[in-house]
């Protein structure tokens, strides 16, 4: 208890800290702070994050920043304030399990809520851009250094030293709590891109709720790529109903520390895919936790998330499945593939299957791999320069899952930035 | 000069073996066959030949185009001039074919001093070539041997071969696996290649193939030697009598 009390110290202060919200948000925000301080932060000993130790967020005190939100949507998506979403709002995400989850509603307020009306179809992608803000000098630093020194220090490798302790004289790291709330109405279509960027070290604690009406069809973008110093811990939770069909795409790529949950609830005859590509280098650890829960009967999953992972990086992926005792009739696909480019990188695969109905159809598979040597040689053997090979197998690797990116813009910048990533390791 | 001269050639898998002194002079505008019971290491031959480093080269020589070809790496030694067509071609989905043989070619060219080519110039090359070998065009777009049935991944050794347009081209059992019609349509392609500038290995189980493509040599390979040379008329003396009494069998040896 006196651990966790220690850990929650700091965010008592900024709990505190904040100017009061509107009574039914105050009462929120007090809900999940206290849950906040009864879990305190996870330790590797919870089997949920038995592969992640977020100890680096834990010890670190954070100077904590509203989210700073770019958003570019239609004419037809309408923008609300919290109060009026306040039947959704934090209705979806719960925070009594998740401890991240419950910090981020404990700073609730500057909410991006979006909602897309009832059989409206959307062409145009919603684009909700939230960009970290760099760490902040401490004040005496304003006054003593010059500017290029400061930028040096602050661009300093990631661990609690160069984050900061909040200590005079030391470049503070901040904290970001980004919040969405998107409602599809039914029969509507939408897509949605997410992106998370930054430069030095900060930590991103975000939380999306997406609510997806009856028949409704929903794309969802998430695009991580945070500086390689920054720790970005994410939920992201979709409720969807009736016979509407619900895409998720992650793609992380930055991040020191990276924590991804992806929660899928099934109405009955929904559809859920959840596609994901992790690449991670040097000394990155990428977790993703997955949760599809079929409540209802005829839903059906996909699932596929690749990794790419070189250097001394870590990745973790666990899938969880859970098909309830009155989901008959679900069709379940889970399949998680990694490459491995070095010696040292590692990986932790763990599909996590729990049906309780006995009419149904559920299959997974996992596998860690390496460049096929054979395939290196058939494209040496053809005049290819061995580097340019492990770059041409490697992109190869990740292209399925890019192929399903039906964002035309975004596949295309995607494209490039791995084109660009497997120069690198290639050469 | 010959464009290529192997000299007790000696090589190993692991532990074993398998070439045990190969001696073979191959000179430009000549077909030779390799035939041999299977073990008796013609694909590690062809697979040596092209670099693969499964392969470990423990003693000989073999001189390229004057050059010492076991020095060089597979890449260099395809862009100067060497293609091996697999025995069983890799899948490499994700990679579309026509990504990949422009990449190939381009290369080649670039090595040999040539301009590049773009995508409308690589189309005009490769079209000519597609129908020689009877292949649909879509063919271009889907991955590399992705779901290609056996016939179509050995015609489409032959296609890049063609397209690649190689010095030496060592062709490893390209008649496994093909029916009588599939093999007339590979050989056609194979023999459209015939030219007083192009050498030729054709190493095969069977005279069927050597019917299509008529070699000048035939070379029977047992235990990692080469037993045996000769004519074309070779190929039908081995087909009618088989290879049994070309070596003798090692455990008649010091018995009785």
């Amino acid at each position: 208890m006196s651990a966790v009390a220690e850990q929650t110290g700091e965010w008592l202060e900024q709990f505190t800290n904040q100017p009061p919200a509107p009574a039914w948000l105050q009462s929120l925000r007090d809900a999940a702070f206290a849950r906040f301080a009864e879990l305190g932060f996870p330790t590797t000993h919870d089997e949920e994050w038995r592969f992640t130790n977020v100890a680096p967020i834990a010890r670190t005190a954070f100077t904590p920043v509203a989210p700073d939100a770019l958003l570019v949507y239609p004419e037809s998506v309408k923008k609300l304030a919290p109060a009026e979403a306040e039947a959704h709002l934090a209705r979806h995400a719960a925070f009594d399990q998740n401890p991240f989850v419950a910090l981020n509603t404990a700073f609730l307020g500057n909410v991006t809520v979006l909602e897309i009306p009832r059989n409206a179809v959307i062409e145009q992608p919603i684009e909700i851009t939230y960009v970290a803000q760099a760490p902040l000098p401490a004040v005496s630093r304003l006054v003593s250094t010059p500017l290029g020194e400061r930028d040096t220090e602050s661009s300093v490798g990631m661990s609690a030293d160069a984050a900061g302790t909040g200590t005079e004289g030391t470049p503070c790291a901040t904290v970001a709590h980004p919040r969405t709330l998107i409602l599809v109405g039914a029969n509507a279509q939408c897509t949605i891109v997410e992106t998370y960027k930054g430069a030095g070290t900060y930590f991103t604690n975000a939380v999306t709720e997406i609510v997806v009406g009856d028949r409704a069809v929903v794309d969802h973008y998430k695009v991580q790529q945070e500086s390689v110093d920054a720790f970005h811990i994410a939920t992201l939770q979709a409720t969807i109903g009736r016979s509407a069909a619900f895409a998720s795409h992650s793609i992380s790529l930055g991040g020191a520390l990276v924590r991804n949950d992806v929660n899928a609830t099934l109405s009955e005859g929904s559809d859920a895919t959840l596609n994901g590509l992790y690449i991670v280098n040097g000394t990155q650890h990428v977790d993703n936790h997955t949760l599809i829960d079929h409540a209802m009967p005829h839903g059906t999953s996909h699932e596929l998330y690749k990794g790419i992972l070189d250097g001394k990086a870590h990745a973790v992926f666990n899938g969880k499945i859970i098909v309830r005792k009155d989901a008959q009739k679900t069709d379940s696909k889970q399949t998680n593939k990694n490459l491995v480019l070095s010696d040292d990188a590692v990986v932790d695969t763990k599909p996590e299957l729990q049906i309780f109905a006995d009419d149904v159809r559920c299959t997974h598979g996992a596998t860690i791999g390496q460049l096929d040597a054979e395939a290196l040689f058939y494209l040496q053997s053809r005049g290819i320069g061995k580097s340019q090979a492990r770059r041409l197998l490697t992109y190869a690797f990740a292209q399925d899952v890019v192929d399903r990116i039906k964002v035309q813009s975004l596949r295309d910048s995607l494209e490039r930035i791995l084109f660009e990533k497997f120069h690198e390791h290639a050469d | 000069m010959s464009l290529l001269e192997i000299k007790d050639l000696h090589a190993k898998v692991g532990d074993r073996e398998i070439l045990q002194g190969i001696n073979l002079t191959v000179n430009a505008g000549e077909v030779h066959a390799i035939m041999g019971p299977n073990g008796s290491g013609k694909s590690t031959l062809a697979q040596v030949l092209a670099g693969r480093e499964l392969y470990v080269v423990t003693g000989g020589s073999v001189t390229y185009d004057g050059k010492d070809l076991l020095a060089m790496a597979p890449e260099d030694r395809a862009r100067e001039g060497i293609f091996l067509a697999f025995q069983y071609p890799v899948e490499i989905p994700g990679v579309s074919n026509m990504y990949f043989l422009k990449a190939a070619l381009n290369t080649i060219r670039k090595h040999r001093g040539i301009e590049e080519l773009d995508a409308m110039d690589f189309l005009n090359v490769v079209r000519d070539k597609m129908q020689i070998m009877k292949m649909d065009q879509t063919l271009l777009n889907r991955p590399v041997n992705a779901g290609f049935s056996g016939g179509e991944k050995k015609r489409n050794e032959i296609f890049q071969m063609a397209v690649l347009e190689p010095k030496l081209a060592v062709l490893d059992e390209t008649d496994s696996g093909l029916d009588i019609d599939a093999l007339r349509i590979v050989a056609a392609g194979v023999n459209a290649m015939r030219s007083p500038d192009r050498a030729m290995i054709v190493v095969t189980h069977y005279q069927r193939l050597l019917s299509e493509i008529v070699p000048d040599f035939v070379h029977v390979l047992a235990e990692g030697r080469i037993v045996k040379s000769g004519g074309k008329e070779l190929a039908l003396e081995l087909e009618a009598e088989g290879y049994a009494d070309l070596y003798e069998e090692p455990q008649a040896v010091g018995k009785v």
